[in-house]
């Protein structure tokens, strides 16, 4: 594991998730998430070699249901209405190729 | 005593209106201190808005003579916490990711409240995304402690122990994934119940760690938490984890007020030894021994038992819950809803800038974690780890469970600590070192008030009880409410 994140790390990272940061929060969580890093690395001390990983405090198993439209209190404008930007019903976006 | 400080139970002879119109003028009156709304209503509101009139409309029917279904919520006021949608009333996440959001629709929970006939007069402050510890990472400003308005209420349903606490609401529904139920009713001198994971449908929460997330109820009283716990569990066909139990067996619900009044002679109370090496404050620790005596007295039998990856489990849920918290937050694109930045020149630059201009510190330092965690070459490592240190720390109270009833903890390791004291994220995470480790094993756990610090500061402790197991739980809480109820600090009333 790591002990230092670099200044790339912290870009590609932020690029994965697609949040823009300015220089002063790209120092600002190298040294965050170094902390928060350094201090999760004492699970290294636990041997976990033939433990199952667990996803949630109680076992879950796949739920199959029948896939049934179900009518809901809100309608569809406003669903709609709750975008930033729409317009005759459809949501509306930046152009995506250029 | 005043309507403000009466219990669910105790409101059911009141009149209706008398009660609503009480607590909205004790909003009025303590909010500009307060602040544990960021959203409150009127009267006006109340009685003039479409989802408020079918309440009323079956309190009027009771009136002239009573209804079948008759629930000890009908008429009566509730705050829910700002993490949980509500249809036709702006729901925020004490983020300004979302500050004009209004969802087309019920969470579960509050479905199940107003079908009950309660009435919902406000949002109650968090942190943002509930991220925190103290409601000082709100957007919306902090929730100050209503006993020493210097402190921090906790967090982060910080705003929903706030205000039951200082007689806004009778209750209210808060969430918990590390402990945000349970660290701000022991810092405000509340009732706060974390049920079970799966005992109450997650639907229509804003999701942060979708394996720990867990509505529940905070209180003045164990009763009323079993009462409203009556109303909000059960089945739920839209979140698939409420389904089943470990067994495959339908999830039964119980009449939670049942159990109540049995006597615990006999019933053994575990204290994990790895608990008090873990910061404890010295009056949080006094209170705690005491509490042990109390119910010794009562005829519990204390045993220690060990719980021996403790130490891992803060470590473990950092990994667990910013991974899922990086993976829910990924939906605030400024497309569907809530806030999209301006002047962006294509759609993937507008991602960018509204998700920075959008999310506040704590939660872009949780998104990057957890991206980190899940990313390719990292996860294995981190991911992967952590999971399975959780199955051992979830094994380590399945087999205490097999020698003790139920668990004693402190709730938290000190009372409310004040504004601003801590700086750091790993300290403000340590505030929540006893609650995380029963949240990664998905067990009830309830904090219930235990007495007071020298400068009458509350002080909480935890019980904790096998799955599905919150009759157990509320029975001993109850318990320990009725025979430290003449104790002098039960008379203590805060300042606000």
């Amino acid at each position: 594991m790591v002990g230092k994140i670099s200044k790339e790390e912290v870009e590609y990272l932020a690029k994965l998730a697609r949040v823009g940061l300015t220089e002063k929060e790209i120092t600002k969580y190298q040294k965050d998430l170094a902390d928060i890093l350094g201090y999760v690395e004492k699970l290294n001390e636990v041997d976990t070699d033939k433990v199952e990983p667990m996803a949630a405090g109680i076992e879950q198993r796949n739920e199959m249901r029948e896939d049934k439209v179900e009518k809901i209190e809100g309608t569809p404008a406003e669903l709609i209405s709750e975008a930033p930007k729409h317009e005759d019903g459809f949501i509306k976006v930046k152009s995506v190729l250029e | 005593m005043k309507i403000t400080d009466l219990p669910i139970k105790e409101l059911e002879k009141e009149d209706k209106r008398e009660i609503l119109s009480a607590c909205l003028s004790r909003i009025k009156e303590v909010e500009p201190k307060l602040h544990a709304f960021v959203t409150t209503l009127t009267a006006e509101d109340v009685e003039g808005k479409g989802f408020f009139d079918s309440s009323f409309q079956e309190v009027a029917q009771n009136d002239k003579g009573g209804s079948a279904e008759d629930s000890p919520l009908q008429g009566i006021p509730v705050g829910i916490k700002d993490v949980i949608c509500t249809r036709n009333l702006r729901t925020t996440a004490s983020a300004k990711m979302l500050d004009n959001f209004v969802p087309p629709y019920d969470a579960t929970v509050v479905k199940k409240l107003k079908d009950s006939g309660a009435i919902v007069v406000g949002k109650n402050n968090c942190d943002a995304w509930a991220h925190g510890s103290s409601t000082e990472n709100s957007d919306y400003g902090v929730t100050p402690n209503p006993w020493d308005l210097a402190r921090v209420s906790g967090g982060s349903s910080g705003g929903s122990a706030a205000a039951v606490a200082a007689g806004e609401v009778p209750y209210s529904i808060g969430t918990d994934t590390g402990g945000s139920i349970r660290q701000p009713a022991s810092f405000c001198g509340v009732v706060g119940l974390k049920p079970t994971y799966g005992r109450v449908s997650r639907y229509g929460l804003i999701a942060m760690g979708s394996s720990l997330d867990c509505p529940g109820p905070i209180t003045k009283t164990v009763e009323d938490a079993a009462i409203v716990l009556n109303v909000i569990a059960g089945e739920d066909p839209k979140d698939a984890t409420t389904l089943k139990d470990d067994s495959g067996q339908a999830r039964m619900t119980t009449d939670f007020t049942k159990d109540l009044n049995k006597g615990i002679e006999g019933l053994k109370i575990g204290v994990p030894k790895e608990y008090f090496g873990l910061g404890l404050f010295d009056e949080v620790g006094e209170v705690f021994k005491q509490s042990l005596l109390t119910l010794e007295k009562m005829g519990a039998e204390v045993i220690e038992i060990s719980l021996p990856h403790t130490e891992y489990a803060l470590a473990a849920y950092y990994i667990i819950m910013t991974a899922e918290t990086s993976s829910n937050l990924g939906r605030y694109d400024g497309v569907k809803y809530g806030f999209s930045a301006k002047n962006s020149k294509d759609l993937i630059d507008s991602y960018f800038k509204t998700r920075d201009e959008g999310f506040g510190d704590e939660a872009k330092r949780r998104i990057m974690l957890g991206a980190y965690v899940l990313s390719s070459g990292y996860y294995d490592a981190y991911f992967m780890k952590a999971a399975k240190v959780r199955r051992l720390i979830h094994d380590d109270f399945i087999k205490a469970f097999e020698h003790v009833d139920v668990i004693l903890t402190p709730t938290a390791p000190t009372p409310a600590f004040k504004i601003g004291e801590k700086a750091d994220p790993v300290s403000m995470y340590l505030a929540d070192v006893f609650t995380v480790p029963v949240s990664l094993a998905g067990l009830p756990a309830i904090s219930v008030p235990a007495g007071f610090s020298t400068d009458k500061l509350p002080i909480g402790i935890q019980i904790i009880g096998g799955h599905f197991e919150e009759a157990k739980i509320l029975n001993v809480a109850h318990q320990f409410e009725k025979a430290t109820g003449n104790e002098e600090w039960r008379k203590y009333k805060p300042k606000v």
